[in-house]
C-alpha cells in the first residue's frame, strides 16, 4: 500500500475528473453505506433488505418521491448557503437561525398581508424570506470584516439568538389567542404556495398528496443563479478571489471586507428561503423549530456537493433521500429508530466530508493500473 | 441441500401460517406517534411509551410507533399510521395539533388521541392534563419543607404548558406560605432545552446559591442535572411527570405525577374493547391524572403534618374550595 501511495506522490499524474467527481463520491458512499450495514446486522436486522426498504421508502413511488424533493428543497437552499460563504472562505454556520428569521419574515408578511392578491403577497414573502435571512447574516458579516470578530463563533451565537427570539415571538406576541401551542394562527390561504400535487392537478395529472410544493421549482432557479453568480459575474470572480487568498484580493484592488459582507448576506438571504418552503409551503403557520437542523446538515450537503450547484443537487438528493427513507424504513423495520438514521448520515457525512480524499490515491492507482497495464497491451 | 431446501420451505410456511394467524386474530393495530423529545426522554415521552409497553404486555397486542425528528414529519407519520391500517393513532405534545386536525379529517374511521391538547373533531380524544393543580401541592411540600423561606423552579423550553406548572407551584407555595419567595428559570428556547442536565445542574446551583433550598424541575430530561445538583449541595430538588423520587433518596422531596402512561393505556384500551369516546378529556387531581408521589424513598422527608395539609388541599381543590388559576386563565 505505502509503495502505492509513494508513486502517486511522486508521479504529478492528474487523473480524469469523472474519478474525482462520481467515482470518488460513490465509492465514500458505498463505504459509509457498508459500515452502517455491518452494524445493522450486529443490531439484528437484515442490511440489505434495510437498503432496498430505504430506497423504496425514499424513491418508491410519486408520495415518497414528492417528499424526498421536499427535503432536498430545503438542502439545497441551506447547501447553496454554506457553499456561497466558502466561496469567500468563510464557514456560515449560522444557516439554522438565518432560516428561522427567514420564516419570520415570511410569516409577518403571510400574517399581516396574507389578505391581498397572491401574485402580490407570494413574491413579498419570497423577498422578507431573503431580506430577513440576509439580515441576519449582515451582523456577524459585519464583524467579521469590520471588526476580525471570528464568522464561526458570531454565527453559532446568533443561531442561539434566534431561537430566543422566536420563541419570544412565539410564547408572547405571534400565538393564535386562546391557543396554548406556541403557534401563529393559519394564514390567509392567499399567501399559501402551491403544492406539487396541486399544480399537476391543475394541468390534468394525478400524483400522491405529499408536502412538495412549488419552492423546489425557486430552489432549481436560485441553483441556477448561483451558479451564474460565481463563475459568470465579476462579483463572483471578487468572492472567489477573497476565499482563495484575501492579500493577493487586496493587491488586486479587490475588497475583501466588501465581499465578506457580500457573500454572507446572500448566504443568509439563501439560508432564510428554507421559511419559503416550511411556512408558507407546508406549515401554513408560523410554528416553533421548523429549521429542524436543516442548516447544519446544509454544511454537510455543501462540503459532498464540492460547493457547485450541481454536487449541491445532488448531495442535496441523497439527503433528502436518508431523512425521507430513513422515517419509512423505521416504520417498516421498528428496530432501526430515529437514532440509527442520524448514525447513517453520520457516516455518510464523515466519508464523504470529513475523510472524502482518503480513498482517493488508492482509486486513482487502481485507474492508473488498469489504463496503463490492461489497457495499453 | 435437500435438507436446507426443505428446512427454508418449512420455514416459510411456518411464517405465512403465523402472520395467517396474526391477521386473523390481531386486526387491531393501536399506534403511537412520539415527538421530538424522543421516546426515552425518562419524562414525558417516556411515560407514553410505558403505557403503551403496559398495554402490549396486558393484551399481547403490538402496537406501531414513530419518533418525530422535524416538524414535518409529525404529519407524515400520523398520516402513515392512519393509511397503514392503525384503527387508533396517539399522538403525544401540543406541537402535533395541526398534524392531528389533518389526518383526522382525512381519515374519518380511524381514532386518534392528542395528549396535552385539544383538537375538536368527532374522531379524536383530546386528554388534557391539569398540570397546575399536581404543581400546587408539590408547591406546596416545597414551601413548608423550605427552612430559608425561598424555593425555585426550573422549567424546560419557555412556553405556555410550562409556565403552567410554574403558576400552579408559585400558587401551591404561596398558600403554604404566605411570604415564600420563588425563584423562576426557564432552561432555554429550543427543544435542546429539554435535555440539557448541565445547564440544569448550573439553573439549580444558582438558585440554591440565592438561598433556595427545594426546586422543582418541570424541564424534562434537564431534570436529572437538577436532582444532582441538590444531592451534590444537600438541597431538596422535586421531580416531574412520573414519579422520580427513587432516583435519589433522601433529597427527592416528591414528585408530580401526571399519569399520560395511564392516558395512553386507556386510550388503546378503550379502543380495543369498544368503549372509545371522542371529546375532551381533562384530568386533573380529582381524576388522580396529577398528583404527588409519597412511597418508601421520600417517606421520611415529608412529615406527619405536611402529608396532612397536603392532602386536605388536595381534597379542597377536588371540592373546588381551592381553585388554582394556572398560566391560562391568568
Amino acid at each position: 500500500m505505502a509503495t502505492l501511495l509513494d508513486k502517486t506522490q511522486q508521479s504529478n499524474r492528474s487523473s480524469p475528473k469523472w474519478i474525482t467527481h462520481i467515482v470518488v463520491p460513490l465509492f465514500n458512499l458505498f463505504v459509509a453505506l457498508m459500515i452502517a450495514g455491518i452494524v445493522i446486522y450486529f443490531n439484528g436486522d437484515d442490511p440489505i433488505e434495510a437498503l432496498l426498504l430505504l430506497i423504496k421508502g425514499a424513491f418508491g413511488n410519486d408520495e415518497f418521491i414528492g417528499f424526498t424533493l421536499y427535503y432536498t428543497t430545503n438542502f439545497i437552499f441551506t447547501g447553496l448557503a454554506v457553499s456561497i460563504a466558502f466561496h469567500c472562505g468563510l464557514f456560515n454556520i449560522g444557516g439554522e437561525g438565518q432560516a428561522y428569521i427567514g420564516g419570520l419574515g415570511v410569516g409577518l408578511v403571510a400574517i399581516y398581508l396574507g389578505h391581498l392578491s397572491p401574485f402580490f403577497v407570494i413574491p413579498l414573502c419570497i423577498l422578507a424570506a431573503v431580506i430577513f435571512g440576509a439580515s441576519w447574516a449582515l451582523i456577524p458579516a459585519y464583524l467579521q470584516a469590520k471588526r476580525g470578530s471570528h464568522i464561526v463563533i458570531t454565527t453559532i451565537m446568533f443561531n442561539f439568538l434566534a431561537a430566543a427570539v422566536m420563541t419570544y415571538l412565539m410564547v408572547e406576541v405571534l400565538i393564535e389567542p386562546g391557543q396554548q401551542a406556541p403557534q401563529s394562527r393559519e394564514f390567509n390561504n392567499n399567501s399559501w404556495l402551491p403544492f406539487m400535487h396541486e399544480i399537476f392537478n391543475f394541468f390534468g395529472i394525478q400524483i400522491s398528496v405529499s408536502s412538495l410544493n412549488f419552492s423546489f421549482i425557486i430552489a432549481i432557479i436560485s441553483s441556477l443563479l448561483i451558479w451564474l453568480f460565481i463563475w459568470r459575474t465579476h462579483w463572483g470572480y471578487e468572492i472567489r478571489t477573497t476565499g482563495a487568498n484575501q492579500k493577493a484580493a487586496i493587491y488586486a484592488g479587490i475588497s475583501p471586507s466588501k465581499n465578506i459582507i457580500l457573500a454572507m448576506v446572500i448566504s443568509g438571504g439563501l439560508a432564510g428561503m428554507v421559511g419559503i418552503n416550511e411556512i408558507i409551503g407546508v406549515h401554513h403557520r408560523l410554528i416553533l423549530d421548523f429549521p429542524a437542523g436543516f442548516g447544519f446538515v446544509g454544511i454537510a450537503v455543501a462540503l459532498m456537493g464540492r460547493n457547485h450547484p450541481l454536487g449541491i443537487f445532488f448531495a442535496a438528493l441523497l439527503f433528502g433521500a436518508l431523512y425521507q427513507g430513513g422515517a419509512e424504513l423505521s416504520f417498516d423495520i421498528p428496530n432501526i429508530t430515529r437514532d440509527t438514521m442520524v448514525f447513517i448520515q453520520g457516516l455518510v457525512i464523515l466519508f464523504s466530508g470529513a475523510m472524502e480524499f482518503v480513498f482517493k490515491p488508492y482509486i486513482e492507482n487502481i485507474y492508473f493500473f488498469i489504463k496503463n497495464n490492461l489497457l495499453r497491451s | 441441500m435437500r435438507i436446507f431446501l426443505t428446512t427454508i420451505t418449512a420455514a416459510i410456511s411456518f411464517f405465512t401460517l403465523i402472520s395467517i394467524a396474526n391477521s386473523a386474530d390481531h386486526k387491531f393495530v393501536p399506534a403511537l406517534v412520539f415527538d421530538m423529545g424522543g421516546k426515552f426522554d425518562k419524562s414525558f415521552n417516556q411515560a407514553a411509551y410505558e403505557g403503551a409497553e403496559k398495554f402490549k404486555k396486558d393484551s399481547g397486542i403490538n402496537y406501531k410507533e414513530f419518533e418525530v425528528t422535524a416538524p414535518t414529519q409529525r404529519e407524515q407519520a400520523i398520516r402513515n399510521m392512519a393509511k397503514r391500517g392503525a384503527n387508533v393513532v396517539i399522538a403525544m405534545g401540543f406541537a402535533q395539533a395541526a398534524a392531528v386536525e389533518k389526518a383526522a379529517k382525512e381519515f374519518p374511521n380511524t381514532k386518534f388521541a392528542i395528549i396535552d391538547m385539544v383538537v375538536d373533531l368527532p374522531n379524536v380524544r383530546s386528554v388534557v392534563f391539569r398540570e397546575h393543580e399536581g404543581s400546587f401541592l408539590v408547591g406546596m411540600a416545597a414551601a413548608m419543607a423550605s427552612k430559608s423561606g425561598k424555593v425555585g423552579f426550573i422549567g424546560g423550553m419557555d412556553i405556555p404548558l410550562i409556565r403552567n406548572f410554574a403558576a400552579g407551584y408559585v400558587e401551591g407555595a404561596k398558600y403554604a406560605n404566605p411570604n415564600i419567595e420563588v425563584f423562576q428559570n426557564m432552561t432555554g428556547t429550543t427543544p435542546a432545552a429539554w435535555n440539557n442536565p448541565g445547564k440544569g445542574a448550573e439553573l439549580a446551583k444558582s438558585q440554591f446559591g440565592r438561598g433556595a433550598d427545594v426546586v422543582y424541575a418541570a424541564a424534562g430530561g434537564t431534570g436529572v442535572g437538577v436532582y444532582q445538583a441538590a444531592v451534590d449541595e444537600g438541597k431538596l430538588a422535586i421531580g416531574v411527570d412520573s414519579n422520580q423520587n427513587y432516583l435519589h433518596p433522601g433529597t427527592m422531596l416528591t414528585s408530580m405525577l401526571k399519569r399520560v402512561d395511564v392516558a395512553v393505556y386507556n386510550a388503546m384500551k378503550d379502543a380495543k374493547d369498544g368503549n372509545w369516546s371522542s371529546g375532551i378529556i381533562s384530568l386533573g387531581v380529582a381524576e388522580n391524572g396529577v398528583g404527588w408521589a409519597l412511597d418508601q424513598y421520600n417517606r421520611k422527608l415529608i412529615s406527619a403534618e405536611m402529608e396532612e395539609k397536603i392532602n386536605q388541599a388536595r381534597k379542597d381543590i377536588i371540592s373546588g374550595k381551592i381553585k388554582v388559576k394556572g398560566y391560562q386563565s391568568n
